[in-house]
């Protein structure tokens, strides 16, 4: 069992940890300690600081660029690199596995590292190793296997092996049961139970409140970069830490206004959607939904419930397999591709504009009239002046921050980049606006103007549809909010029934049950 | 959340940077040329710039030019043609094979070699765009397998053309009244994109410009123009072969800077995904890309054919190197997304200058290979510098 945070010395420490980014605070004076045999949850919405944390104590921000101190065994450690960091027994697991598929687990477990003589591989006593220690930590696993081969539960089993394979006795773990089903996250739950008995301490960074309940020893929550607590797991209740995570209020970003919704603008029947890379994983299961016309429709949920998933799906975007019914406007159509949904007068508004949403080297004009460029040319000739002229309004309604519209797109600023993004949206008139994380990113300023062209949009008889991992957004802007959990409805509220401690219990995977003893926030 | 305003910030203040890298590299290219053609100047006393040379120079640039005109296309949505050698080579050997076996007219025969390279690479930009083979690979094999099917047609042996007229494409001039036409038309092109170009910058906001930038906007190209036609009046007149090129280059680049169509192979290039979900359909474009340019190098097999008055099976044999180069050099970024037709055409003329050069003063041929290699390398490896440094802005 774990060690009592007084009988032992705590293997890391970071006290008084700050980080900020040109004036841009991240993280303020947060202290965070591990102790040998832990598991130590860290946990907070999205933005609330884990990653700047993780960052600087796996030497990705490196000494002297933050503030307080990182302590391993009392000795003070200053990571001027990820090099550091391992050295000193550190080693982070991101989503993202860094193992080489086509290798053998074996060989992904001693890579870079393989025992050799005279340059050769020893391949037998690799082998022996290899097995040995996946023995040692009770993994059962063929050695002898391509690691493609593997599901990503196992596949996830080996790089945690690999990384305490390299002597690491600080495990972090991020999202480790983000792509897992349940019975493999069991699997890694028992691994870890194991790894107590190591001496290894692990902090555990999930979204999923249950199995940080299953796993972990202690919590810790961030919110907006400071932490809001410790506490041992088996003294709180999931209530109490929903509470640390959202209690924050909602303020005067949104617009008041109250809309009311017009006939049914889109419905979307059954929709399953299958992993692109993993059929059989199933991203989307038999989620339906309506919109309005003149309604907003929030999607909650946290990073990796099927949220973009699902709007891709309904969009003809999404990679994988998709089942279901899209009714627009009482007709069921046919959408195969992001072209039938946009003839069909839906748009889309990207997740992550970076990746999916501009076209950088072009100018704000050319990113602004890409998806309707053939409406607005009239034929397969461009012309200009018009482009010019249907843009120039919008440019000016959405203050887009430009000194004109030839600047080059990735010269603006994130929120100015975004409002380029809703424009082209909005120049191909859509009926149905989708919006996936229309703020990520982006100053308070622009955050506002967006919220408002939303409201705006919605006055004038747009349905839409918004993905955010923000909270207090998806409340401000929603006439009505579903709530996704592994891809899955787990909730539906209305406006007026809705509040933040229910829609985080739904999002974690609580049960509705639970959380309607929570008294309602006032909004 | 805090990272990415970071990063956004820092991008906006390094942003003011970015403006004169690009400068450098469009005047870099210009810069490069003049060099090279100073240098040969000198080293051949003069040879290199005498009318009958540069009319020389100008009609090997035009196999090129053609070549790098289609070539640009499919770079700009991201992906490489390395086959257009061979291309060349199997259309001039069609269009004459016709002409001597099937006893085919002038008409049918260039159409012939045309519609070769046209179905040709339709078929390999089929493959690459629904088939998801990768282009490199696609048109690698493609390399090989149509110089084999060429040497195949010709059982190893040249073939004379026949028709005189034929010849005439490749090796024949404008006569002095056809080289003041076509001096007028290209000036005429000039004022008018010029003109143009100054009413777009008062619709987005900057200044429009007075009468002097105008005059010198309009009258610096056009005098370049005339000179570049009295040069070659001097000599035999504007070879055909330049004609052409001038003709395909104008309606490319009509193509790809007015039309929809050239917008989306930019989207496509830029940013595959964005342009996905904006809508466009990426296989029929990419698929397009790729059969222009093999109707092109049919075009440039022709020429290629009738300035040589044969059609051998080894003809064309290298040029995807000159095409790929000549992009590079002209502006044009193998990731996809930038690149123009006149930069694709400045690059050609680089290139070809570069061989033209190089044969006067005699270099061995290996010699001038060990260059031409360095020069694509040097080029694409300025471009990667170029792009890391934007990369370091935008992250």
């Amino acid at each position: 069992m774990p060690a009592e945070p007084t009988a032992a010395r705590p293997l890391l420490e970071m006290c008084n940890i700050g980080k900020s980014f040109l004036g841009v605070r991240a993280l303020q004076g947060v202290t965070f300690d591990l102790y040998p045999g832990e598991i130590h949850a860290l946990i907070g919405e999205n933005g609330a600081g884990k990653s700047t944390l993780i960052r600087i104590l796996g030497g990705v921000y490196s000494y002297p660029h933050y503030d307080g101190e990182v302590r391993i065994d009392d000795a003070v450690q200053r990571f001027r690199n990820v090099h550091d960091s391992e050295r000193a027994g550190i080693s982070v697991v991101f989503q993202e596995l860094s193992l080489v598929p086509e290798m053998t687990v074996a060989e992904n477990l001693f890579l870079g590292r393989e025992p050799q003589r005279l340059g050769i591989v020893r391949w037998d006593a690799l082998y022996a190793q290899a097995r040995a220690w996946l023995e040692e930590l009770q993994i059962e696993i063929d050695t002898k296997i391509p690691v493609a081969r593997l599901g990503v539960g196992q596949q996830q089993l080996v790089e945690i092996a690999k990384a305490l394979s390299c002597t690491a006795r600080i495990l972090v773990l991020d999202e480790p049961t983000a792509a897992l089903t349940d019975a493999e996250a069991e699997n890694l739950f028992s691994v870890l139970d194991r790894l107590r008995g190591h001496g290894v301490g692990v902090i555990y960074i999930s979204h999923r409140l249950q199995e940080v309940f299953r796993t972990s020893d202690r919590i810790t929550v961030l919110r907006d970069g400071r932490s809001v607590g410790t506490k041992a797991t088996s003294e709180v209740e999931a209530k109490r830490v929903i509470a640390m995570m959202v209690g924050r209020e909602v303020n005067q970003l949104f617009p008041a206004a109250r809309r009311a919704g017009g006939g049914v603008a889109l419905e979307v029947r059954h929709v399953t959607a299958q992993d692109a890379e993993m059929s059989g994983r199933l991203v989307v299961q038999d989620v339906s939904f309506q919109v309005r016309r003149g309604e907003v429709l929030g999607i909650a949920g946290l990073m990796g419930s099927g949220r973009t998933e699902l709007l891709m799906s309904v969009f003809g975007a999404h990679p994988g397999r998709v089942t279901g019914q899209i009714v627009v406007s009482g007709k069921v159509v046919q959408i195969r591709r992001p072209a039938d949904a946009i003839a069909n007068g839906i748009a889309l508004v990207t997740e992550d504009r970076k990746r999916y949403g501009l076209f950088f080297e072009q100018t704000v004009l050319r990113n602004m009239t890409m998806s309707a460029l053939r409406r607005i040319s009239g034929s397969f000739i461009t012309d200009e002046a018009r482009e010019f002229a249907v843009s120039t309004p919008l440019f000016e309604r959405l203050r887009i921050k430009a000194n004109s519209l030839s600047r080059a797109v990735g010269t603006l600023s994130g929120g100015n980049q975004q409002k380029v993004v809703l424009a082209r949206c909005l120049l191909t008139e859509p009926r149905i606006l989708f919006l996936d994380e229309p703020t990520r990113g982006i100053d308070v300023g622009a955050k506002q103007e967006i919220y408002f062209e939303i409201d705006r949009l919605a006055q004038s008889g747009l349905a839409l549809v918004i993905i955010s991992s923000e909270l207090p957004e998806v409340l401000g802007l929603s006439d009505r909010v579903i709530v996704l959990h592994k891809g899955k409805v787990t909730g539906e509220f209305t406006r007026e029934n809705v509040t933040p401690e229910a829609l985080m219990a739904c999002a974690t995977g609580h049960t509705v049950e639970a959380t309607s003893a929570i008294p309602r926030m006032v909004d | 959340m805090a990272e990415t305003i970071a990063r956004e910030d820092l991008r906006s203040i390094a942003g003011s940077s970015r403006f004169p890298v690009h400068l450098l590299r469009t005047y870099g290219m210009v810069f490069a040329l003049i060099l090279v053609w100073g240098v040969f100047s000198v080293v051949t006393n003069g040879v290199f710039i005498e009318p009958r040379n540069l009319s020389n120079l100008i009609r090997q640039t035009a196999v090129t030019g053609v070549l790098a005109v289609g070539m640009v296309m499919v770079i700009v949505t991201g992906e490489i043609d390395l086959s257009v050698g061979s291309l060349v080579g199997i259309s001039g050997m069609v269009a004459v094979w016709v002409q001597s076996s099937l006893h085919w007219g002038l008409v049918p025969s260039l159409l012939a070699g045309i519609v070769t390279g046209l179905l040709i690479g339709a078929l390999q930009g089929a493959l690459i765009a629904y088939g998801q083979v990768p282009s490199f690979i696609v048109t690698l094999g493609g390399l090989l397998a149509w110089r084999g099917a060429t040497k195949g047609i010709s059982s190893g042996n040249t073939y004379p053309i026949e028709i005189r007229a034929f010849k005439s494409i490749g090796q024949s001039y404008l006569s002095t009244s056809g080289g003041i036409a076509l001096a007028a038309v290209l000036v005429a092109i000039v004022a008018w994109r010029v003109v143009r170009t100054n009413r777009a910058r008062g619709r987005s906001r900057l200044a429009a410009w007075g009468t002097g930038a105008l005059g010198v906007r309009i009258l610096g190209p056009a005098l370049l123009v005339v000179m570049s036609v009295v040069v070659l009046g001097r000599y035999a007149g504007v070879p055909i072969p330049a004609v052409i090129l001038l003709g395909i280059a104008l309606a490319c680049a009509f193509l790809m800077q007015h039309t929809t169509f050239g917008r989306y192979l930019y989207a496509i290039g830029g940013n595959s995904e964005a342009a996905r979900l904006s809508g466009i359909n990426l296989r029929s474009h990419v698929l397009a890309a790729f059969s222009i340019l093999g109707a092109l190098s049919g075009v440039a097999g022709i020429i290629y054919t009738a300035r040589v008055g044969s059609a051998g099976p080894d003809a064309g044999t290298l040029l995807e190197l000159d095409a790929i180069a000549a992009c590079v050099i002209g502006g044009a970024s193998l990731m996809g997304g930038r690149g123009t037709v006149f930069g694709a055409c400045l690059g050609a003329l680089f290139m070809s200058s570069l061989d033209n050069g190089m044969s006067l003063k005699n270099v061995p041929d290996f010699i001038q290979d060990i260059v031409k290699g360095g020069v694509l390398v040097t080029a694409v490896g300025l471009d990667v510098l170029g792009r890391r440094a934007r990369a370091s802005l935008n992250s």
